[in-house]
């Protein structure tokens, strides 16, 4: 275990500190955040009033949409010269978040992702095989300072150059791979290819997350790569990857809750939900210098134990992410929302024209068909004209989130309707609930 | 008097659906004078001429069809080899770019009507006109 007397801490330890540390985080992001002083203010509500942590409740949520309102540097607590590093989410609609934070910030996400990293088996002696992106993103920065902590080596090859990347994995040795699920698929596919035999590389974990994914995905790579794959959870927002991280139990992921406050909350009333019930999960930075967020909506479905993991940990699990509770889908690791598929549609015609999105992997990598039902307005007599309208939508379309997609025009009322008259927007053929 | 209405109906292109639509208006007693169908994989836009363009129209759209009306222009041949030479001859010496045609053969004056569109088809009026095409008013084409 990498820290026994915080990972293993009892629960009542644990919300001691906890508690400690959100007075603090409260207190100072009120003093030095104006967006917070007028928020915390105009809801009348005060530093002095969290006394115990069932107190955070009376905390107004923090949305991505505040976030993105005070872009790019509104929320740091800390003078600029203090930020070392800034990472952004990715631009989905309007402007990106951005994620400032401090040497003491990066020390930190360097301890929990050791943490996770030692969950996962490895130690000083292994060789990390980093295939996350690194840029602006925070996967592969967050794996790197943790590798780097744990004094393992760390090879940050970042994503793509397949055909080396399993080159380097055997002529080095790696002994833990770093993916998302589909890319860590491809690369399984290409090594067989090359013809590597996995139970000789000897692989001792792989640690796998940004994307949904399946148990059958999880079996499908363990069966490729003949290892155990852990999952990592994370977000920009708060830190990036590590917030939660599994261990040896493959029983959920642990959450690191001496940084990070954990609540279920029912994605409709906000209400927070007890133990074990599923709803959105809400985090709050416990101890983040430059950026203190505090009960931001994750929009990310889960629920939560508090018992003793068979591996000792006393630290609450997270179970693994089982869908949205905003509309919001991933195709190719791109966050896409409907909202900017309307968009773009509006830009062809003046009146929303139906639409419905249907994504679907028909062998390891993501595709998103975008059906819209053809109307007076985009419909004329020209086949010509008909396909440049086809052609166009699919330009904003890409413009807006960035990927290709297929269009097709297809009848009006041709989408199926509920009984209330609704299309649902997302069709998403994946199955990765 | 010589621009028919045509109707250009969005099709899926889907089995079924061309016999979805020509039997809702065989139902509603529409008998078809013209067809034409041009479509790509995956739509097609079928033109019709009818008898009662504005009594199909309806009908479709109250069956959530896209409908357009089109103006067209038929000109009529000797049901002859060479008659359709003849005026797309006239069509290529005075640079008209023509969108479509379609043809169809009626037994009462063993004549062929040739169904025309272009994008300017005032202009092609006229020019059909000068070279003495003769045009078929709209109101013989549907009560043929």
């Amino acid at each position: 275990m990498w820290n026994e007397e915080i990972e293993c801490m009892s629960r009542e330890d644990i919300f001691e500190l906890q508690l400690k540390k959100l007075q603090a985080t409260v207190k100072r992001a009120f003093d030095k955040i104006p967006f917070y002083t007028e928020k915390y203010t105009n809801a009348n509500v005060f530093p002095e009033d969290i006394e115990t942590l069932d107190d955070i409740v009376k905390l107004p949520f923090l949305t991505k949409d505040d976030l993105r309102a005070c872009y790019p540097f509104g929320m740091f607590a800390v003078d600029k010269k203090e930020i070392i590093e800034v990472h952004s989410s990715s631009g989905t609609t309007g402007k990106p978040v951005v994620s400032g934070y401090t040497q003491g910030d990066i020390d930190n996400w360097g301890e929990i992702v050791a943490r996770g990293l030692t969950m996962m088996g490895l130690d000083s002696d292994d060789i990390i095989q980093n295939t996350h992106g690194y840029g602006l993103f925070t996967g592969g920065f967050g794996v790197h300072y943790g590798a780097h902590r744990l004094g393992a080596t760390i090879i940050p090859i970042s994503t793509g150059q397949t055909r080396r990347q399993v080159e380097i994995m055997a002529d080095f040795g790696s002994t833990c791979l770093i993916f998302t699920p589909s890319y860590g698929i491809y690369l399984g596919e290409v090594a067989k290819e090359e013809g590597i035999d996995f139970d000789e590389i000897g692989l001792k974990a792989i640690g796998f997350g940004a994307e949904m994914w399946t148990a059958e995905m999880r079996d499908r790579i363990e069966e490729t790569f003949k290892t155990k794959a852990y999952n990592i959870y994370g977000l920009t927002e708060l830190m990036g990857p590590g917030i939660g991280m599994e261990c040896c139990a493959q029983n959920g992921l642990h959450i690191a809750e001496d940084f990070f406050y954990p609540e279920i909350i029912d994605p409709k009333t906000g209400i927070t939900l007890p133990e074990g019930t599923h709803g959105e999960l809400v985090l709050t930075n416990l101890e983040r210098e430059s950026m203190p967020v505090i009960r931001f909506r994750t929009k990310d479905l889960t629920a939560l134990h508090y018992d003793t993991c068979e591996c000792g940990r006393t630290l609450a699990r997270m179970e693994r992410i089982t869908g949205r509770s905003d509309d919001m889908i991933k195709v190719k690791g791109v966050a896409v929302f409907p909202s900017q598929i309307e968009k773009a549609l509006l830009k062809v015609s003046d009146i929303e024209p139906h639409y419905q999105i249907i994504v679907t992997r028909p062998d390891i990598m993501d595709e998103i068909e975008i059906k819209v039902e053809a109307s007076e307005a985009l419909f004329s007599d020209d086949i010509k004209e008909m396909m440049g309208v086809k052609r166009k939508i699919g330009e904003y379309i890409q413009n807006e989130i960035g990927i290709a997609v297929n269009v097709s025009l297809v009848a009006p009322k041709s989408i199926p309707r509920s009984t209330k008259g609704k299309i649902q927007r997302v069709i998403d053929k994946r199955n990765l609930h | 008097m010589y621009k028919i209405t045509q109707l250009s109906i969005f099709l899926e292109n889907k089995r079924g659906n061309l016999y979805n639509t020509l039997d809702l208006l065989a139902a509603n007693d529409i008998n078809i004078r013209a067809l034409s169908l041009a479509d790509t994989t995956e739509f097609g836009i079928l033109r019709l001429v009818v008898q009662d363009p504005v009594k199909a129209k309806k009908i479709l759209e109250e069956h959530w069809y896209i409908v357009k009306n089109t103006p067209i222009v038929g000109a009529e041949l000797d049901d002859t080899p060479g008659g359709l030479s003849s005026v797309l001859k006239i069509l290529n010496d005075e640079e008209i770019d023509l969108e479509y045609l379609y043809a169809f053969t009626h037994e009462k004056t063993e004549k062929a009507i040739l169904l025309l569109q272009a994008e300017d088809l005032d202009n092609l009026i006229n020019i059909l006109t000068a070279y003495k095409v003769p045009l078929v008013p709209a109101e013989e084409v549907y009560n043929l």
